[in-house]
């Protein structure tokens, strides 16, 4: 309750700092929380009482930035994480007595995964964005579907592993089945959609289970070389994952190279790079203390947006300038609470399954976030995928929302007993 | 299976961790490399947030460049405006909101845009900026007289030419006029920039935005008779008095060179018996055609060395707007390697052969003759102002060396002031002052269509003021008739007669 009426200030306070008539929104969102405060409370009372503030508060953070790039997405925004609330007290409400029994339907789950997963190839309702087929749209709402495949993922791995993690671990062959469908599956979706980043992210998630059921250090291996293998094939089939490779080991050209976007000659960071060229800059100019909310460059000087997709895949590029090096620090520190909160969670459960699904959960949270910021930072190849709670787009707050309400199912069974 | 939870969420930890090590290394360490990258966009947006610099005229008070400000999405930007509609346009320069930019607002952008690495006005600026206030730049004061800048483009108008007017003493630049010229606020307008590009002079040239003063080449003609003179004399091969037989041309290479080639002559074709201070009197091309071939050409260029040829003329507008002079061969500076056979002395003593010049480095020759021999380095700049009045810069007045000799000055400025007195530049005399001053009338290869120049100096006892005048392409414009009058209404502005 104290962090609840902590970081709602905070959030207060940096609002008045954008304008004083956004205030309306602080308290409209201070509401909510109190409200999703109010549903933990009573459906999981023994629940761990970090979680749900530390999600607020990265999703005020979120939602303060994403206001402060375009007030009406804002608004949209608000309106995906009031849904994003609701899904969170629905899936509290429904799974109060007992979440196990979601193991049960893991094959529903695993071929789901795979449904969602595939959803934006089909023709009429998928569509292309920067490369990569990951949306769909329904009427005037875009939807990513992979971000809730993820979880879907996520439980049904937890809930297949803790099944056959000892018969896996002897290595009998017939039990791999399933895994291997799940590894050629998103290798699939890898060269499908041409995304690498989520191809890397529920692999991860599926490499982090699979140790985490069996203890094979060797069977991880095994699986990173198959992944390897795919990679390159990839790399060598797929020039838009060529593109992104090159992008990150060269961003800056010197001499000119052919620009397949314009068709001429010209500095690779004026072409294919740009993106994360100007995304550094953006990040560089922030330094120590960060030009500070609402004072931040992200338009020309004739009010042209600089750097696409800022405040979704990008928004990090954003915060790093306003807040500087001080802030986005400290607002990594709360991802890595979150985090160590989450695998709390996982080791304080007392059965296979929940342990299976915090961990999964938490640790597909942490590699989101090391994904896509590692790649606007250049530890890895750019990948555009959401930054968990801060980015703009609705599929990626109910995603993260149900994470959340899973941890807190986990750790309430776990502290109530 | 907690063993495996505790490495995982090590694995987790140190993924984060990576994160702020990654985002310390871009915003901490290589955050001064990429501030300085030309394709920096962010940069480029932020330096529209500061409240430019001012460029201000030598009274403080004419604003050649001052700020409107725009409010755009919630967002300040200061954008460029110059209240004098083109005062000096091609030195002052412009920057606009795509940021391109000439003159010193190109050279000076530190300083206007407050991003010089000065202590106090780094802490000012992060107060300012932590404060969520304005940062400020630097206003900049030049030593540009606008009275005397406006007269001279007023008394260029359409003709195509630059007068440049400075303290010989000091080297500070009263006025640096270049025409055809231009408003720099037409730059950033739709249209505007292509309206300059054709603005036209007389000379049918359309280049409002070349700086003729620091960047134009003209070929310095009789003019260039003080260099040779000033050989002939510092070298001790001659003296003022040393006598001379014109009979209206000059021997080179077994051909007559003709006086008449020289139109400053008002006097007859033919002068006899004359000493040299007689031949620069009145301007006569067979006496430095002589003097020439007698100390060679080698001799001659090494003395413009020593008056600044062949090297770019310091100033503080930016490098690539400045040229040196000396020989030209393919539109390339050249010194030959071997003069004596390269050159023709006699037409390089009076300033034809392949010699280009700028109207800088002319007015830096007679400065220095009324220097006493020592060359001033001429600037513009004469101070720079914190936004709170503190004094961030000042110039202090320095030279590049010494030329000549003081008496080589002395023999030197006496035979220009016979110039003005009963030479070929009488039209710049002022009653009560003794001007010194030297005429030139070059050839452009067309008949009767001449480059006019003039440089001179006043007082001649003690020099206050140097100017040098050149009018393109004057159909029997001889330069002791066009330019020398524009010389002396801008000397008396100066001094005040």
């Amino acid at each position: 309750m104290l962090t609840a009426v902590g970081f709602a200030s905070v959030y207060i306070a940096r609002k008045s700092h954008v304008s004083a008539a956004s205030l309306t929104y602080a308290v409209f969102f201070f509401a909510l929380y109190l409200a999703a405060h109010v549903v933990a409370r009573f459906t999981v009372p023994n629940a761990d009482p970090y979680l749900l503030p530390l999600a607020g508060l990265l999703t005020a953070i979120g939602l303060t930035e994403i206001y402060r790039l375009g007030p009406s997405n804002a608004f949209k925004q608000g309106l995906w994480v009031v849904i994003g609330v609701t899904v969170f007290a629905l899936a509290l409400v429904a799974l109060r007595r007992d979440y196990r029994q979601l193991e049960n339907y893991k094959y529903l789950f695993g071929l789901g995964a795979i449904g969602l997963l595939f959803m934006p190839l089909l023709p009429g309702l998928g569509q292309t964005v920067n490369g990569a087929r990951l949306w769909i749209h329904f009427g005037g709402l875009q939807f990513q579907p992979g971000e809730l495949g993820k979880i879907a993922l996520i439980v049904f791995l937890a809930a297949y592993l803790r099944e056959k993690r000892e018969v896996l671990a002897q290595g009998r062959i017939k039990d791999w089945g399933p895994l291997l469908v799940i590894w050629g599956g998103a290798m699939l979706v890898l060269f499908a959609t041409d995304d690498l980043g989520s191809a890397l992210l529920y692999y991860g998630i599926f490499l982090a289970i699979l140790y985490a059921a069996t203890a094979r250090l060797k069977f991880v291996a095994a699986f990173v070389g198959l992944f390897l293998i795919g990679s390159v094939a990839v790399y060598q089939g797929t020039p838009h994952v060529r593109e992104r490779v090159i992008n990150w080991i060269h961003p800056w050209t010197t001499h000119k190279v052919f620009c397949p976007l314009t068709g001429t000659m010209t500095l690779r960071q004026d072409c294919t790079s740009y993106q994360e060229v100007q995304s550094l800059y953006s990040i560089a100019h922030g330094g120590y203390g960060g030009t500070g909310l609402g004072s931040g460059v992200f338009t020309t000087a004739q009010g042209h947006p600089l750097i696409p997709y800022l405040s979704t895949d990008f928004i990090y590029s954003a915060l790093a300038q306003e807040l500087g090096l001080m802030g986005v620090s400290a607002l990594l520190l709360i991802y890595m609470v979150f985090a160590l909160r989450g695998f709390r969670v996982s080791l304080a459960a007392n059965d296979g399954f929940s342990k299976l699904l915090a961990a999964g959960l938490t640790f597909g949270f942490a590699l989101q976030t090391f994904v896509i910021v590692g790649g606007i930072l250049r530890v890895i190849p750019l990948t555009g995928i959401t930054l968990p709670f801060v980015s703009y787009g609705g599929s990626s707050v109910i995603a993260n929302f149900l994470v959340v309400a899973g941890l807190m199912l986990v750790s309430d069974r776990a502290n109530s007993s | 299976m907690n063993g495996q939870l505790n490495r995982l969420a090590l694995v987790a930890v140190v993924m984060l961790a990576a994160l702020i090590a990654a985002t310390t290394y871009w915003q901490a360490w290589a955050a001064g490399s990429l501030a300085a990258k030309q394709d920096n966009a962010v940069e480029l947006v932020s330096q529209f947030e500061v409240s430019r610099g001012l460029i201000l005229a030598a009274n403080g008070k004419t604003v050649l460049a001052a700020n409107r400000k725009v409010k755009r999405n919630g967002q300040t930007f200061f954008f460029r405006r110059y209240p004098t509609h083109g005062m000096a346009a091609q030195t002052v320069g412009y920057s606009t909101s795509a940021l391109s930019q000439t003159g010193l607002e190109e050279s000076l952008n530190d300083y206007l845009t407050g991003s010089t690495t000065n202590l106090s006005n780094a802490i000012q600026r992060t107060l300012d900026r932590l404060g969520g206030g304005t940062v400020y730049g630097d206003n900049v004061v030049l030593t540009i007289k606008p009275q005397v800048q406006r007269l001279a483009q007023q008394l260029l108008g359409n003709r195509c030419g630059a007068v440049v007017a400075m303290n010989p003493r000091t080297g500070a630049i009263y006025a640096l006029a270049s025409s055809p010229t231009y408003d720099q606020n037409l730059i950033d307008k739709r249209g505007g920039y292509a309206k300059v590009l054709k603005t036209k002079g007389t000379c049918g040239d359309s280049s409002a935005l070349l700086n003729r003063t620091t960047d134009g080449l003209f070929t310095p003609g009789s003019t260039f008779k003080m260099v040779t003179a000033a050989a002939a004399l510092d070298s001790g091969a001659f003296t003022p008095t040393s006598g001379f037989n014109d009979p209206g041309y000059c021997v080179e290479y077994g051909k007559h060179v003709s006086n008449a080639g020289n139109p400053d002559q008002n006097g007859p074709e033919t002068y006899g018996n004359v000493t040299l201070a007689q031949g620069f009197q009145h301007s006569i091309n067979s006496v430095f055609c002589n003097v020439g071939k007698a100390i060679g050409a080698k001799t001659i260029l090494d003395y413009a060395k020593k008056f600044g040829f062949y090297a770019t003329p310091p100033l503080e507008t930016p490098a690539n707007q400045r040229v040196p002079s000396g020989l030209y061969q393919n539109g390339k500076l050249w010194f030959p390697k071997k003069p004596q056979y390269q050159v023709d002395p006699g037409r390089l003593a009076f300033g034809q052969e392949r010699m280009q010049v700028t109207p800088l480095q002319m007015l830096m020759v007679a400065s220095t003759i009324a220097n006493g021999g020592v060359v001033p380095r001429p600037y513009i700049v004469d101070r720079v102002l914190g936004h709170n009045g503190s004094v961030v810069a000042r110039t202090r007045a320095s030279n590049l060396g010494r030329a000549i000799k003081p008496e080589t000055a002395s023999a030197l400025t006496q035979m220009m002031v016979s110039v003005v007195q009963g030479g070929t530049g009488t039209a710049a005399q002022i009653p009560g002052i003794q001007v010194a001053g030297k005429t030139g009338t070059a050839e452009t290869g067309i008949n009767n269509v001449y480059t006019a120049w003039f440089v001179s100096f006043a007082p001649a006892n003690n020099p206050k003021v140097a100017v040098a005048v050149v009018l393109e392409k004057q159909l029997n414009g001889f330069g002791g008739a066009v330019s020398a009058p524009i010389a002396k209404q801008i000397l008396q502005k100066i001094l005040h007669r």
